[in-house]
């Protein structure tokens, strides 16, 4: 069983992030990059798919510029077997990012699909939902428990109020969610090691598919900042502000 | 302009979250049409065609539809978009799994969990988990959309008196099937998932003295969180902690209840639409950003909070 | 016993700082004429090079131009040269400024350059990789390995995955024991494998004990019309008092960025003195208000620096390795540079590495010609000529001062006697009751602000569930001791609010100290100014720390 991984690059989430004066969008230079937590997951779960049998080939994807190689070796660090590096120095929205993992899918034919719900700079939650449309496969979105068997998989999916489980028939796509797992550490041998591992580079632009935006980004400005409110003389008051002022009790 | 909202139900009530899609929507259009899909979900229908506002509701019920699992749901609503030109859901699990598919079924983008609508092909969206706010601008013919609830005032659930036209089936799938499900029973919601979170910090003094913070989390239904100080102190175990290394959370209502308000709390919370700060220190950083400050001691408040709540 | 991997190689660095860059990438310049081939190892406890670093900086490009004399082509960030410089003597409401011919020469800074430090360990970290070397940071040597024979052999990279309680966690992944026949310690200042080491062979035994400030640093984005692009400035006087050593620099870098920062030295005697608020304070002098207001802070840090110098430096050279940089104490304290002479230890130390490594026929444990070749270099003659200044003022600022206008521009550095620093930082407190308590005041929240809004922009991390990297010899002294007689000074000297002593009714004393090293910015302070030496600073899991972007 051959299983893909999708991998972003995006700014660590140690970071703080500072949105640039002008507007245009959140400062990015020299500042810390890593790949995405839930991609992380995603990587940690195909390994471990590998390891226990399951899996016998873990390749990892990545969509992005030069920079986005450092992430990929991480992946295969972590023990992903070999790399997909397509080059765009276009940051991809979501849309055109699902049609270039579509085209590498109809290349490499992977039994099961595994990204992460969501990166952690756009927010957006949406590349594993729209390969999946654009493949035809079903999907089990923000996985907190995968297991496969005979051609199925069965995904134990978070969701609001509880947990619901899918049966899904394979090739499918798979979203991780945050209790999926705890990624392990990338050793120092094995990062020596990664640095042997294959990478295919291939252009965005030359796979055929449209990755023009859709969207245009017309401005980043910080969140507006909390004002005070009013101080409450006792708790009575402070009952009566919450039932008829905010009306959140 | 015409807007689709895809309500969000149970098959027999509809979730509060379509309320808000429906407000957004009508920022958007004077009224809005509402699919429901689902199985026996007749109430729901009902329900959605007497939201202010609300045109036409388009019902279609088919046990296929029972679950909302998207590889039904999203040919469904592609096969209703014909003279739409935006589509919204809430920005819910079931939005968020859904809507994706619809937009790549269209072949259009899909703007997740906007919070405000600038015009009808412009809208605000949070990115870097709130840090920052993006306006963006679509140029697709069909706007596909998730709605952030907390971000638009409910609509109004009476006073509607739209049309209820029955529509028929999509083609199905059978690729992904709806196993089971397991709504989280325990008594106090999940911190992340909670309407009201009430969190303690170190002048709490004790972990034995949070079951002040229980008491009235259980009146409010609240979930119960704490600043790490509290969790560094042994109070209460690290799964509690709300903060830049905690949980973050944005309830309707937070309570934050002897917390000084350090940045490094804030970065947890900050989204919350009410804040309520507790604290005997008037100085504290807290009551720079709660919407009601109330300066007392905790070990009085909380007592007679709990009594005042009914 | 944990079982460990083990890895060979010819030289491993620990501590990718301008220093151990450097000589890693000498020593492959070096490999490269000679036809040979090294295999350099760089481990950096950042996240990622330029993490950690934290610096003014004032760049003389002096070691630059012999390392990479191609360095613009190569595209280094070297974008602001200095064109205009000031320094100023504060009083609480005025300021003085010393027109520039009264600066003593060694102190100008004609032809240096106003640089982020980190971004330039970010560009010699790419060119240290052109050249061959491998730079894994996110990796902390943690331990040192030592040979039957006593000498070094290598070091332990910390074990990742570690519970607070010890335990091995589902996740823990063992450090891996890297042996070189040598390792060049590059950690910067008060590195505590340097510690480790220079007690372990006493290398400190024919020098003074080593002397240091705390720098702590901001950086701003401020309004276009308040910039001036190579503008430096420095200033003595308020808001220290007279007994106290220090002053702040404030460098205008490009795009609308000001750094600014203060450097207190550590042998302050008040416990209540609080580096971090009296830099606060510092910011809202009316001379230097103006430059913040309406402007936005962007980042936040601290770190500790070298102010012995030549007198306080320790025999550089033990078996099996070198301590290069600010871990031997190379910094010019009256430049306030280090890092054109951090990189000039390291390239000499490559030289001499080099050495001994392409003859195999030499046995010697030590790089022996290291000390000659430091003698005779650049550095030694302005570590000489500059080793009177910090120790006049232990007389005071007004004292200090006139001494160095006569060591500097009549002696110019060549006077015939070397003074004395006559104290051990940690040594140099007075009990609290002997104390004046210093009311700070409160952060406006435009130009001065409280100390975990400032960690947050340092964006520091630590994984909460770990052993506290900040470990108590004797877990009683804090409260007994540091709280009962100084009024707990590390809850002052902290820069980044570590230290919190909290009211506890079941601790014995009613107080308890509280520790929180998630905190921490790595800048070593506590490590050298507890009063009993009762804290040591150890790594915490690597990639742990500070994410310094630009600074
Ligand atoms: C506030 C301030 C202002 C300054 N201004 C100037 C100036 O204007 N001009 C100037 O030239 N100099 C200035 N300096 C001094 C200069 O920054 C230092 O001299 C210089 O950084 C020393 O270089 P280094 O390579 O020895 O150590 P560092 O720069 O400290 O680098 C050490 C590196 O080693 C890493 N490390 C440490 N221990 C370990 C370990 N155990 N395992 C793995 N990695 C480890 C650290 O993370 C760090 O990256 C200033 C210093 C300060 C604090
Ligand atoms: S704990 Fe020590 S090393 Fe860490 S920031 Fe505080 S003083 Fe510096």
């Amino acid at each position: 069983m051959k299983v893909l991984v999708a991998v972003k690059r995006v700014i660590d989430y140690n970071v703080n992030v500072r949105v640039k004066a002008d507007g245009s969008g959140v400062e990015t230079s020299n500042v810390k990059m890593a790949m995405n937590p839930f991609d992380e997951i995603a990587v940690e779960e195909a390994v471990r798919l590998k390891e226990a049998g399951v899996a016998d080939e873990v390749v990892a994807v990545t969509v992005g510029s030069a920079a986005s190689q450092e992430t990929l070796r991480t992946a295969l660090a972590m023990g992903a077997d070999r790399g997909i590096h397509v080059v765009s120095d276009e940051e991809l929205q979501p849309l055109a990012v699902a049609k270039v993992l579509k085209s590498i899918c109809l290349e490499e034919m992977p039994d099961l699909v595994i990204v992460g719900k969501q990166a952690i700079d756009d927010d957006s939650n949406q590349t594993g939902q729209m390969l999946a449309a654009m493949m035809k496969w079903p999907q089990g979105t923000f996985a907190s428990k995968v297991e496969l068997n005979d051609s199925k998989a069965v995904v134990i999916r978070e969701v609001d109020g509880g947990l619901e489980t899918v049966g899904l028939s394979m090739p499918c796509v798979v979203t991780t969610d945050l209790r999926l797992n705890e990624p392990r550490y990338a050793s120092l041998p094995n990062i020596m090691k990664a640095k042997k591992k294959p990478i295919e580079e291939k252009q965005a632009s030359a796979l055929g598919v449209d990755i023009a935006p859709r969207l245009t980004v017309v401005s980043v400005s910080e969140p507006p900042k909390r004002e005070a409110g009013i101080v409450v003389e006792d708790v009575s008051q402070l009952v009566d502000k919450l039932k008829n002022v905010a009306k959140v009790i | 302009m015409s807007v689709m909202v895809i309500a969000e139900h149970d098959n027999s009530s509809l979730k509060l979250a379509t309320l808000s899609a429906v407000t957004a929507g009508l920022r958007i259009s004077e009224t809005v049409d509402v699919l429901v899909a689902g199985s026996d979900c007749g109430s729901v229908a009902e329900a959605a065609s007497k939201i202010a506002g609300v045109k036409r509701v388009m019902h279609c019920d088919d046990p296929a539809y029972a679950h909302m699992l998207a590889e039904n749901m999203a040919p469904l609503i592609v096969s209703m978009s014909e003279g739409f030109t935006h589509i919204l859901a809430p920005a819910t699990t079931a939005g968020k799994n859904i809507m994706p598919r619809v937009a790549a079924d269209l072949d259009v983008a899909q703007i997740s969990d906007i919070v405000d609508v600038v015009d009808a092909d412009t809208f605000i969206r949070p990115i870097y988990a709130g840090n920052a706010m993006a306006t963006v601008k679509s140029g697709d013919a069909v706007k596909v959309i998730t709605v952030r609830g907390t971000a638009f005032d409910a609509a109004d659930q009476t006073g509607g008196s739209g049309s209820i036209e029955t529509v028929s089936a999509a083609e199905t799938a059978d690729s992904s099937a709806f196993i089971g499900q397991e709504l989280s029973k325990s008594e106090r919601p999940e911190l992340t998932a909670a309407k009201v979170v009430i969190s303690g910090g170190r002048g709490m003094g004790s972990g034995e003295n949070f079951k002040l913070i229980d008491a009235v989390a259980d009146k409010l239904g609240a979930a119960v969180g704490a600043s790490r100080a509290a969790v560094d102190a042994g109070y209460v175990p690290s799964d509690y902690q709300v903060g830049q290394t905690g949980k973050i959370v944005a309830p309707d209502l937070y309570v934050a209840v002897g917390i000084s308000g350090a940045i490094q709390h804030l970065a947890g919370m900050k989204d919350s639409k009410v804040i309520v700060a507790i604290n005997k220190d008037p100085e504290a950083p807290i009551f720079q950003v709660a919407d009601f400050g109330l300066v007392a001691d905790l070990f009085e408040a909380l007592p007679e909070l709990e009594a005042k709540l009914t | 016993m944990t079982e460990r991997e083990q890895m060979e190689f010819d030289v491993i660095i620990v501590g990718a700082g301008p220093s151990g860059l450097s000589a890693a990438i000498h020593l492959k310049q070096l490999a490269e004429s000679s036809g040979l081939d090294i295999s350099v190892c760089v481990l950096e406890k950042g996240s990622e090079v330029g993490a950690h670093i934290l610096s003014g900086a004032i760049l003389e490009p002096t070691a630059l131009n012999e390392l990479l004399p191609d360095w613009k082509e190569l595209g280094a960030p070297l974008h602001t040269p200095v064109a205009e410089e000031k320094i100023m003597f504060l009083s609480e409401a005025g300021g003085l400024s010393l027109p520039g011919v009264f600066i003593p020469p060694a102190m100008r800074n004609h032809g240096n350059y106003i640089i982020s430090l980190g971004n330039l360990c970010r560009w010699l970290g790419e060119q240290a990789e052109a050249a061959g070397v491998e730079v894994y940071a996110g990796f902390a040597a943690a331990e040192m390995i030592y040979d039957d024979d006593g000498a070094v052999a290598g070091v332990i990279t910390g074990d990742m995955g570690v519970n607070a309680d010890g335990t091995q966690s589902a996740n823990f992944e063992p450090g891996i024991e890297l042996r070189a026949r040598y390792t060049l310690l590059a950690e910067g200042c008060r590195g505590h494998l340097g510690k480790e080491v220079k007690q372990r062979y006493d290398l400190e035994k024919d020098c003074e004990p080593q002397t240091y400030g705390i720098g702590i640093k901001e950086l701003w984005e401020v309004e276009p019309d308040k910039h001036k692009p190579g503008l430096v400035v420095h200033t003595a006087g308020w808001p220290l008092d007279k007994g106290t050593y220090g002053g702040s620099f404030l460098y205008h870098l490009e795009n609308n960025q000001v750094a600014v920062g203060f450097v207190v030295g550590l042998d302050y005697s008040n416990p209540y003195l609080s580096p971090y608020d009296e830099f606060q304070r510092f910011k809202t002098h009316p001379k230097i208000v103006e430059t913040f207001k309406g402007g936005r802070r962007i980042s936040y840090g601290a770190r500790a620096i070298n102010e012995g110098g030549l007198q306080s430096m320790p025999k550089m050279t033990f078996p099996g390795g070198v301590l290069i940089g600010c871990d031997a104490g190379t910094l010019n304290m009256p430049k306030i540079k280090g890092s054109h002479t951090a990189m000039k230890s390291g390239m000499l130390a490559a030289e001499a590495v080099f050495e001994e490594w392409a003859e195999p026929s030499r046995q010697n444990p030590e790089p022996a010609s290291y000390a000659g070749l430091i003698k005779n270099s650049w550095l030694y003659k302005e570590l000489y000529r500059a080793r009177n200044v910090r120790p006049s003022f232990k007389w005071g600022l007004i004292i200090g001062t006139l001494y160095t206008a006569l060591d500097q521009i009549v002696f110019r550095g060549n006077a015939p006697w070397t003074l004395s620093h006559g104290h051990v930082d940690h040594e140099k407190l007075i009990p609290a009751d002997q104390s004046t308590l210093i009311q700070y005041p409160k952060p406006d929240g435009e130009v001065s602000f409280d100390k975990l809004s400032s960690v947050y922009l340092s964006n520091t991390n630590h994984a909460e569930d770990q052993p506290c990297h900040l470990q108590l010899r004797d877990p009683e002294l804090p409260v007994q001791h540091n709280y009962q007689r100084y009024a707990g000074p590390e809850q002052w000297f902290c820069p980044a609010g570590v230290y919190e002593f909290v009211e506890d009714e079941k601790a014995e004393d009613g107080v308890r100290l509280q520790i929180n090293f998630q905190n921490c910015v790595h800048c070593k302070t506590c490590d050298i100014k507890d009063p009993n030496q009762n804290i040591n600073w150890v790594v915490p899991e690597g990639g742990n720390g500070p994410n310094y972007p630009n600074m």
